[in-house]
């Protein structure tokens, strides 16, 4: 008999998981469709061998939460400085107290939680949060990195319960979860003010209640299944609400729930009403619900940042209008767009930003070398131009002048106000967009040729009525060449700064790209008159944040000559990242994983490959297989099929991002990758326990292999747990230091 | 075709070679310089011959259309319709009228599909006989072929081996065969479609390798070792030159990374800027650069700190692994040094130069240590060309490092050379290697400057085995960067389904006759239709056999996935990839993708009136409708035909009437 507990194997238990799995495998040797009606057949396991288990059971859950928490909490407090993305991610907290609205890449939630775990902790929100390495002092930070280790220590009795259902066995759930406790990548990510732990906190209990209500599948449209189901809906919400990577989860539950509407479907058993309640309720707790979830996220995202505050220019004038403190909330500015005013203007287009020019030239070999002109996102006085009329050079501001409108179809000059310089285009290639025309800076002080001369027009308007500031949509077209003066949405390179590119589109079409509104308008001869116009509708306040934030994620690309990370380093451990300290004289803390528990994993994953295509195969090709064997082969197939699919969907898309990519957007695929091996190695052992059956000691075999394995992860978490709980002292290039023996590779700089 | 080595990042050799091929058959000597579109072939070129072979698939497709139609278990009819359709698409003829690759790549993607498909046809009677092996076979070597013409071939030789993994899963399944019968399937399947074509694919490269053994204008992109092995070039130069790096040797250090552009370790008299522009001071001291042209001020000599002297013994003293040396520049006798002040350009690294005393507080930190990084021991010897080496600086243990920005004027727009302090792992821009080498022999320095000057010339000579150079050629081939600029006829994957775009090939330099690539449009659109057509019936029909009823027979139904699989799955797996692909990208990505497109056309067409049309009145009706429709697209494949071959002059009015879409570029003459 197996020890204690080894118990969850027992004959009863899998029985009715091998019900639903017979039918699963029927239907992978081909479209047999009558086999499967039979086959769902759900047996309770007798309750007088759960009545013994249960109290085991429920000690060891509370053991493995104890671990990890006790291992999350300790030295929680170390060190009482910014690490790493805390400058960013406390920053943002902050800013959720103070109500200050900003800008950021990712989706509101985590930070929302993160302010909210502070407020509540008693953290004012005055810590400045300037960058690593700055001490906290009074400020109180405990609470908000206690906020991020709880969620990072519920990960693992979640990874816990998601083997030991998808297993139905207890060593295989312990093995994942020492795997997991005793990882020093897991445990530092989770001990800080990151999104990383709130993200992977999102993700696993998904992946749980997914596996719970996969389990729920003999009783449908029961109490349990509609918690699981729902919980499911919600958890996704959560993870696309605090990282957009939360769309490799809802590609997962995507794909099960897919698999099992086509499972049910094939049932014939089932009448077409029945299927369409089921593809109801999923359809309503697996999509409606995430996505009301998803909005609301955002809906108090909004209604909590309320004050201008830095990310004010990412976002359209009406937009800005909602924050007060903004120059454009109850704005009271002129309202007719006057020759003489000083005006900033804004592409129609989201995330565009405002028309800009600067003191550089195009580079030699693009275009005429004159100055550039582009489109810029942050608020800057070098997007003020002045409204000229095309012919006249004299100062319109001068008093003993009568103020004249702008009107509808007028020609106008725009003067770049730093610089002095007029809008201007020719037939010159644009830099990027080779089809369009240059948009330069040209003339000196305002002395240009007829290339400088614009028409104004309104969108929708006739001719000769005056234009109004922030309401009226114009185009610009160019008098000589005919064409319009145009975003092309395109990053310039190095030369420009990064920001986007200005052209003249000779192609007339409407579109958003060359529309744009006059924001700012400055004109000391007229009277300000307060407009309280704009009030954007939440549908498109939702739709332009993403819309900016794509932008933002897209421009993360590293830089040239930077040394950045490349996904194939991730699985073997590379490389880490430096969360704190540099020199040999700082707290020193290092995100590096435990080497022995990766590099298992590694192996685990290859030896998964191996052992699941010889069990298809053999099963394809119709062997009988012992009974035993054959439920192994199932939790193999089945349970690891899924764990296997989590790796690749949280691994592989990043082969494909261009964005900057760092090593800890490998955890949420890890967290996967080492369930897979606490459920591979189990199988294994009891495999291997199997076939010695004839030996007298068979059934140590699995006892001491998994012994061995829990004490080998531990002993390797004695080794390196100064990565995670930090290091003083010599760096471990210095054959002084207690590190110098552990660092096994070359590139690991701790 | 002169045997000069070249580089093309859009292609492997295959395509190119076969290209040559055709000249070289027609006696084409290529003295010709291709270097401007429209410019008049001379009369020693076989302008014939070289379109000879693109005209020729482009012309083999259209039977193979018939046949893979035929193969798949359609009706003549349908068979004889799809090789029409492929006949009258006017960007097929185009595209195949010239010297380009993609009617030889498309050729050799049905190629590979038809023979896949008599392969698995002969499975069902006679497997394991002669024919069976043979169009097995042939769908291994055609589809290398298309990957050695260009590598978006791989889509195709992918679509090829998922259907043959499936056809093996149901193998595998099926159990009237016994194990042993299933293992020789299996392992013939493995040899043809995996072994065969890396073999035929290897044999491309060396073949390139063995006909392009001359230096041409690509060499500077490889390593020092790779352009060794060409003939002329720098194996001229480096011909004869010692392997061991001595004490006293004279060499060239040419940075591994070679970004942006391969450059040697240089430095000349002028002196840093005593204080830059944006107001930072620097040492004022020698200047030490990247400089991407073979200069005399680019030799440096190894010395040893201890001695003085710096000629080579007799016998030399090869420098190893770990040894410190000193670097002094052969035309100023200064040693290369490195401080801590800010570097000019990167203000984070430190600043690089040749010391020059000029008696303030700042000591020379003239000494490096050499880390070899590929080396197989730790007493390895530098060698020539070979040897990977950092080095590093002894008391700031900073890194000699490029970093790729271009000096101001300064410094003559040279590439910024700094010293890393924080160097993480590998990286080639860290890395040097010796490119010439020899044993300085003059201890005075007025005759080692003109030792410096004259030509270098010793013994020994080395190879570089095949695989090496292989696999070095391969990878720059994949990781070479054309530059990302926008053509004016570039275009993105949406504007191809629906026409929105089109190529200006050819402009007669006299007249308006012009040839473009644009295709039939009647036949892009219901192409395009035919595809969303049968997306949804096969789902549909998916959904009702899941339910049990069986709209089509079995077979009838297995006939039209496979169809599917092949037609609309061709049309996908060489379509969508584009949507991900940062390269420039223009209408002719297009054509493998249409090809496969329109052979699922007629597919449809017999698959709607056989099935779905119940009454005879109906099928005449549907049969009317189709012969309407293919009139139409001959019509229409008729009126671009001057475009299409160029043929004929157009007058403005004529060429306007044919712009039938705002965004087709048609060059209009302004008279």
């Amino acid at each position: 008999m197996p020890p204690a507990v080894g118990g969850g194997l027992a004959g009863s238990e899998l029985r009715p998981r091998r019900g639903r799995c017979g039918s699963q495998a029927a239907r992978a040797v081909g479209p047999d469709v009558a086999t499967e009606a039979t086959a769902r057949s759900p047996k309770r396991p007798a309750p007088s061998s759960r009545r013994f288990e249960a109290p085991g059971r429920w000690a060891l859950l509370a053991l493995v939460t104890l671990m990890s928490f006790a291992t999350r909490f300790h030295r929680l407090d170390q060190p009482p400085h910014i690490c790493w993305d805390e400058t960013h991610f406390g920053k943002m907290g902050s800013y959720y107290i103070n109500r200050t609205f900003f800008f950021d890449v990712h989706p509101p939630l985590g930070k929302m939680l993160i302010g909210l775990a502070g407020y509540l902790s008693g953290y004012d929100g005055t810590f400045l949060f300037q960058k690593p390495g700055d001490k906290y002092e009074h400020h109180s930070y405990l609470g908000m990195r206690g906020f991020c280790a709880f969620l990072g220590a519920l990960l693992i009795p979640f990874a816990y319960l998601t083997v030991l259902e998808l297993s139905q066995s207890l060593p295989a759930a312990l093995l994942t979860a020492a795997l997991l406790t005793f990882d020093t990548g897991c445990l530092t990510l989770s001990q800080y003010i990151l999104l990383d732990p709130i993200l992977m906190f999102f993700i696993m209990a998904a992946m749980l209640s997914m596996v719970k209500y996969n389990s729920c599948a003999n009783r449908p449209f029961s109490a349990p299944w509609w918690i699981w189901l729902s919980l499911t809906g919600v958890n996704l919400a959560g993870a696309l609400g605090v990282k957009f990577v939360g769309l490799f989860i809802i590609l997962q539950v995507g794909w099960n729930t897919l698999s099992d509407l086509w499972h049910l479907f094939g049932d014939l058993n089932l009448s077409m009403v029945t299927v369409g309640k089921h593809l109801t309720a999923r359809v309503l707790c697996l999509i409606v619900l995430p996505l009301a979830l998803y909005t609301a996220t955002y809906a108090v995202h909004f209604m909590v940042l309320n004050k201008s505050g830095p990310g004010d220019g990412f976002f359209s004038s009406a937009f800005q209008a909602r924050l007060s403190g903004n120059n454009l909330h109850n704005a009271s500015i002129p309202e007719h767009l006057a020759y003489g005013s000083v005006i900033t203007v804004k592409s129609a287009r989201m995330a565009v930003g405002y028309l800009h020019s600067h003191g550089h030239l195009y580079p030699e070999g693009i275009g005429a070398r004159q100055q550039q002109v582009t489109t810029y996102l942050h608020k800057d006085y070098n997007n003020l131009w002045i409204i000229k009329k095309h012919n006249t050079n004299s100062d319109p501001l001068d008093p003993s002048l009568p103020v004249e409108f702008v009107r509808h179809g007028d020609i106008i000059r725009l003067e770049h106000k730093e610089t002095s310089r007029n809008l201007h285009s020719h037939y010159h290639e644009a830099p990027l967009t080779r089809k369009h025309y240059q948009v330069t800076g040209y003339g000196i002080n305002g002395t240009g040729d007829s290339n400088d001369f614009w028409r104004i027009e309104v969108v929708n308007r006739k001719f000769g009525n005056r234009i109004k500031v922030l309401r009226s949509r114009i185009r610009l077209i160019h008098l000589v060449t005919g064409c319009v003066l145009g975003s092309s949405g395109k990053v310039l390179p190095k030369w420009g700064w990064e920001q986007l590119e200005v052209t003249c589109t000779p192609y007339l079409k409407e579109t958003l790209n060359s529309i744009w509104n006059v924001e700012d308008h400055i004109n000391p001869k007229l009277p300000n008159i307060s407009l309280d116009v704009l009030h954007p509708g939440f549908p498109e306040i939702m739709l332009e944040a993403h819309m900016v934030m794509i932008r933002g994620n897209s421009g993360l690309k590293p830089k040239d000559n930077e040394f950045t990370s490349k996904p194939w380093h991730w699985p073997i451990n590379y490389q880490g990242l430096r969360f704190s300290g540099i020199n040999d004289t700082d707290f020193r803390v290092y995100l590096l994983g435990n080497p022995v528990v990766w590099w298992l994993n590694l192996l685990s994953i290859a030896l998964y490959l191996l052992s699941g295509s010889i069990f298809a195969v053999a099963v394809q090709r119709g062997a009988r297989l012992p009974a035993e064997v054959e439920g192994l082969s199932q939790v193999l197939l089945q349970g690891g099929g899924q764990l296997l699919l989590g790796w690749m969907i949280h691994y592989f898309p990043f082969f494909l991002m261009g964005r900057i990519l760092y090593f800890h957007h490998y955890f949420p695929a890890m967290l996967f990758s080492s369930m897979l091996t606490g459920l591979l190695w189990d199988t294994l052992l009891r495999l291997c326990a199997w076939s010695l059956a004839s030996f007298s000691l068979a059934g140590h075999v699995h006892a001491l292999g998994i012994l061995s394995l829990l004490l080998g992860i531990a002993y390797s978490f004695y080794l390196f747990h100064p990565l995670a709980y930090g290091m003083v002292g010599p760096l471990a290039q210095d054959p002084r230091s207690p590190m110098a023996g552990l660092r096994w590779l070359e590139s690991w700089d701790f | 075709m002169k045997r000069i080595f070249f580089l093309d990042g859009s292609g492997p050799p295959f395509g190119h070679m076969l290209l040559a091929l055709g000249g070289y058959l027609g006696g084409f000597d290529g003295n010709f310089l291709w270097n401007r579109i429209g410019a008049e072939y001379s009369t020693n070129v076989p302008v014939w011959s070289l379109r000879l072979l693109p005209a020729l698939a482009g012309a083999l497709s259209v039977p193979m259309a018939y046949q893979i139609m035929w193969e798949l278990g359609f009706s003549h009819c349908a068979a004889v319709g799809a090789a029409l359709l492929i006949l009258i698409e006017n960007s097929l003829i185009t595209q195949s009228r010239l010297m380009l690759l993609e009617s030889v790549l498309i050729f050799f993607n049905l190629l590979a599909v038809l023979s896949y498909l008599k392969f698995s046809n002969s499975q069902k009677h006679r497997p394991f006989s002669p024919s069976w092996w043979f169009w097995l076979m042939l769908t291994g070597v055609a589809c290398s072929c298309a990957v050695g013409t260009k590598y978006v071939g791989v889509f195709t030789y992918l679509l090829v081996l998922g259907v043959a993994a499936a056809h093996a899963w149901h193998l595998i399944g099926d159990q009237t065969l016994s194990n042993v019968h299933v293992l020789c399937h299996l392992l013939a399947r493995a040899v043809a479609l995996l072994v065969i074509p890396v073999l035929v694919y290897l044999l491309f490269f060396y073949v390139h390798l063995l006909l392009l053994c001359r230096s041409g204008p690509h060499d500077q992109i490889m390593s020092s070792a790779f352009q060794a092995s060409l003939e002329g070039g720098l194996a001229r130069i480096t011909q004869g030159q010692p392997l061991e790096v001595a004490y006293g040797s004279q060499v060239t250090l040419k940075n591994v990374f070679g970004q942006p552009v391969p450059c040697w370790l240089h430095s000349h008299q002028s002196t840093y800027p005593m204080i830059y522009e944006n107001g930072r001071g620097s040492s004022h001291q020698q200047q030490v650069t990247c400089y991407p042209f073979k200069d005399v001020n680019n030799w440096w000599i190894v010395k040893d700190p201890g001695r003085h002297q710096l000629v080579v013994n007799n016998p030399p003293r090869p420098v190893r692994h770990g040894d410190i040396v000193q670097l002094v520049h052969g035309m100023t006798t200064r040693l290369l040094n490195t401080h801590d002040v800010a570097a000019p350009l990167s203000p984070h690294s430190q600043e690089v130069s040749c010391y020059i005393d000029y008696n303030v507080s700042m000591p020379a930190q003239n000494l490096w240590r050499l880390d070899i990084v590929n080396r197989e021991s730790d007493t390895d010897v530098w060698k020539t060309i070979l040897s990977e080496v950092r080095f590093v600086h002894v008391n700031t243990s900073a890194i000699l490092k490029l970093s790729g920005a271009p000096l101001p004027d300064w410094g003559f727009r040279q590439l910024e050379v700094v010293g890393e302090k924080l160097s993480r792992g590998y990286h080639g821009s860290t890395v040097w290697n010796v490119e010439e080498h020899r044993y300085g022999r003059s201890q005075e320095q007025k005759e080692r400057e003109l030792e410096l000057r004259s030509p270098a010339q010793m013994d020994a000579s080395r190879n570089l085995s095949f695989m090496a150079r292989f696999s070095e050629l391969q990878w720059r081939m994949l990781t070479v960067r054309s530059d990302d600029s926008e053509h004016k006829y570039s275009s993105t994957p949406l504007d191809w389904v629906t026409l929105d775009t089109s190529i200006a090939y050819w402009l007669h330099p006299r007249t308006s006759a012009q040839i473009h690539l644009l295709g039939n449009i009647v036949i892009w659109a219901s192409a395009s239709l035919a595809t969303l057509v049968y997306a949804l019936l096969f789902v549909w029909y998916l959904l009702r056999r899941r339910r049990r009823v069986c709209d089509l027979p079995e077979d009838c139904w297995l006939r039209w996935a496979l169809a599917g699989a092949l037609c609309a799955g061709g049309w996908a797996v060489n379509y969508v990839p584009f949507f991900l692909m940062e390269k420039t990208l223009f209408l002719y990505h297009y054509l493998p993708a249409l090809a496969f497109q329109i052979l699922l056309l007629p597919v449809v067409l017999e698959h709607v009136s056989g099935r779905l049309c119940r009454s005879q009145l109906q099928r005449s009706f549907f049969g009317a409708l189709v012969v309407a429709w293919f009139a139409s697209a001959c019509h229409v494949s008729n009126t671009l035909r001057p475009l299409t071959y160029g043929d004929r002059s157009l007058s403005p009015s004529e060429l306007k009437a044919l712009r039938w879409k705002d965004s087709w570029d048609i060059l209009i003459r302004k008279y």
